[in-house]
């Protein structure tokens, strides 16, 4: 049987504002104080996903490394720790665009997981490789939250780009 | 992969290819991560991003703070009274002590000045709110509501009502990292009160500390009080920094394995006081050949 293009339905084009509003609302969610509890997702690398899936010729390596940088400070981490990760997700996502737009959503979400995951585990790595404090099992959670969370944010994030359902009696089509 | 490895057409317009920017985004970000680890000289950068990320920060802040200002708020006279009360009492409890305190104080400098040692330093400093914990989950660090137009400086010392907390690490212009005692490799100078042995408290990250470098057979107990040694240049002596929890000795090792538990509160939410820089010292003897050992190593800000 052809595997169908699911997600065809015809969506109109995207506002780069409202782009820069998601990334940016993503930021802002990341540095709320619930970070700290176990379990919520990196929203940056979520959304940053989303867009460079959707949109990877707009949302590439340059946004990638900008919000990287806003992050590591913003965290108090070391600097280039989230430029990397964000930047090896950026490109990964970005040329396996087409084929992770050809599953239906819920297979979507599970060609993200692995990129999530590694996305934490870069950090992981190149933090406890210069002597950090290995931060414990539940750092590893929040990729397979964001995971679940992929399909509830590809409807927020598509909601602007959806038409209006009009029936046009005279025009069957 | 190999989607978007191969070169466009040249007719599409679409920027260098993906494999260039990567390798050029990941070559910077790399060095960038160098950079800060080995040289620490990039506070230039991380404080005018932080320009950006700070406005952004107090505003994610806000409904937290918000939330705590409801439930202060609603929790009532009771409490409050109660509170009231027991603060009343320690007071009292403490008042004779604090009366003779400035005697005491003034007796000391004179008989000081009789045996003409040099005069202890005042502790004076800054207090500062705690406004979070750093998000960086590798570390135990708090941010502190005071930076550079109060006049911190790195290296300053934090201390609570209980104890030594930290030291400030980076300054910003509103703020301030205070690296707390109980990170990983965080260093305090410190002398055990009941035998007044030297020696370094190391952090260990998840609370925990650990004295370093105290042979096995050295006079120490369960429940020993640890206070900083103030040879370092940077603590005052006499802050109580910890308490010994447990001793292992064990003969293959030449140390014994001593865990300490913090006494300030250096992972919950209050208020801190940050300490003024001490006053520069007279620089030490050089080294004569009988005499060396571990005097504690000053933890200067950064050198992790």
């Amino acid at each position: 049987m052809q595997p169908t293009f699911s997600s065809s339905r015809i969506l109109l084009p995207v506002r780069p504002w409202f782009i820069v509003f998601s990334l940016f609302a993503a930021l802002l969610c990341n540095l709320l104080p619930t970070s700290h509890w176990p379990g919520i997702p990196d929203w940056v690398a979520l959304v940053l996903c989303f867009w460079s899936v959707r949109e990877s010729r707009r949302v590439g390596m340059g946004w990638a490394f900008i919000l990287g940088l806003a992050m590591d400070v913003a965290d108090g981490a070391v600097l280039g720790q989230h430029c990397v990760a964000y930047v090896l997700l950026a490109y990964v996502t970005a040329a396996q665009s087409r084929r992770i737009l050809w599953f239906p959503l819920a297979q979507q979400a599970l060609q993200i997981l692995p990129v999530l995951l590694a996305c934490q585990l870069i950090q992981l790595l190149m933090r406890t490789l210069v002597g950090a404090d290995f931060p414990g099992w539940g750092y590893l959670i929040g990729p397979l939250v964001a995971t679940v969370l992929w399909l509830p944010a590809t409807f927020l994030l598509l909601l602007p780009q959806y038409q209006p359902v009009e029936r046009d009696e005279n025009r069957p089509l | 992969m190999a989607g978007t490895d191969h070169a466009p057409p040249p007719f599409f317009k679409r920027g260098p290819a993906p494999l260039a920017l990567l390798t050029f985004y990941l070559a910077l970000s790399l060095a960038l991560f160098v950079i800060d680890l080995r040289l620490q000289s990039l506070d230039l950068l991380r404080q005018s991003v932080a320009l950006v990320t700070d406005p952004i920060q107090r505003i994610a802040q806000t409904p937290g703070s918000l939330v705590d200002n409801a439930a202060a708020y609603l929790r009532g006279l009771h409490d409050l009274l109660d509170e009231n009360a027991r603060l009343k009492q320690a007071q009292l409890r403490l008042a004779p002590d604090l009366a003779r305190l400035e005697h005491l104080a003034s007796e000391n400098e004179r008989l000081r000045k009789l045996l003409s040692v040099k005069e202890r330093e005042k502790a004076s400093g800054e207090v500062a709110r705690i406004m979070y914990t750093a998000r960086d989950p590798f570390t135990h660090r708090i941010i502190i509501d005071k930076g550079q137009q109060s006049g911190i400086v790195a290296g300053q010392p934090a201390i609570d009502e209980a104890g030594v907390v930290g030291q400030v690490t980076r300054v910003f212009p509103f703020s301030a990292e205070i690296t707390l005692i109980t990170d990983k490799d965080q260093t305090v100078p410190v002398q055990v009160v009941r035998s007044g042995q030297r020696s370094v408290v190391f952090g260990l990250g998840g609370g925990q500390l650990e004295l370093r470098y105290l042979p096995a057979n050295a006079d120490i107990k369960e429940g020993d009080l640890l206070v900083t040694s103030g040879l370092d240049g940077i603590y005052l002596p006499g802050f109580p920094v910890a308490r010994v929890v447990s001793i292992e000795r064990e003969n293959s090792y030449a140390f014994a394995r001593i865990r300490c538990a913090p006494i300030a509160a250096v992972e919950n939410f209050g208020e801190v006081l940050v300490l003024s820089p001490r006053q520069p010292q007279a620089p030490r003897p050089p080294d004569s050949p009988g005499r060396s050992g571990n005097t504690g190593a000053p933890s200067k800000p950064g050198d992790k």
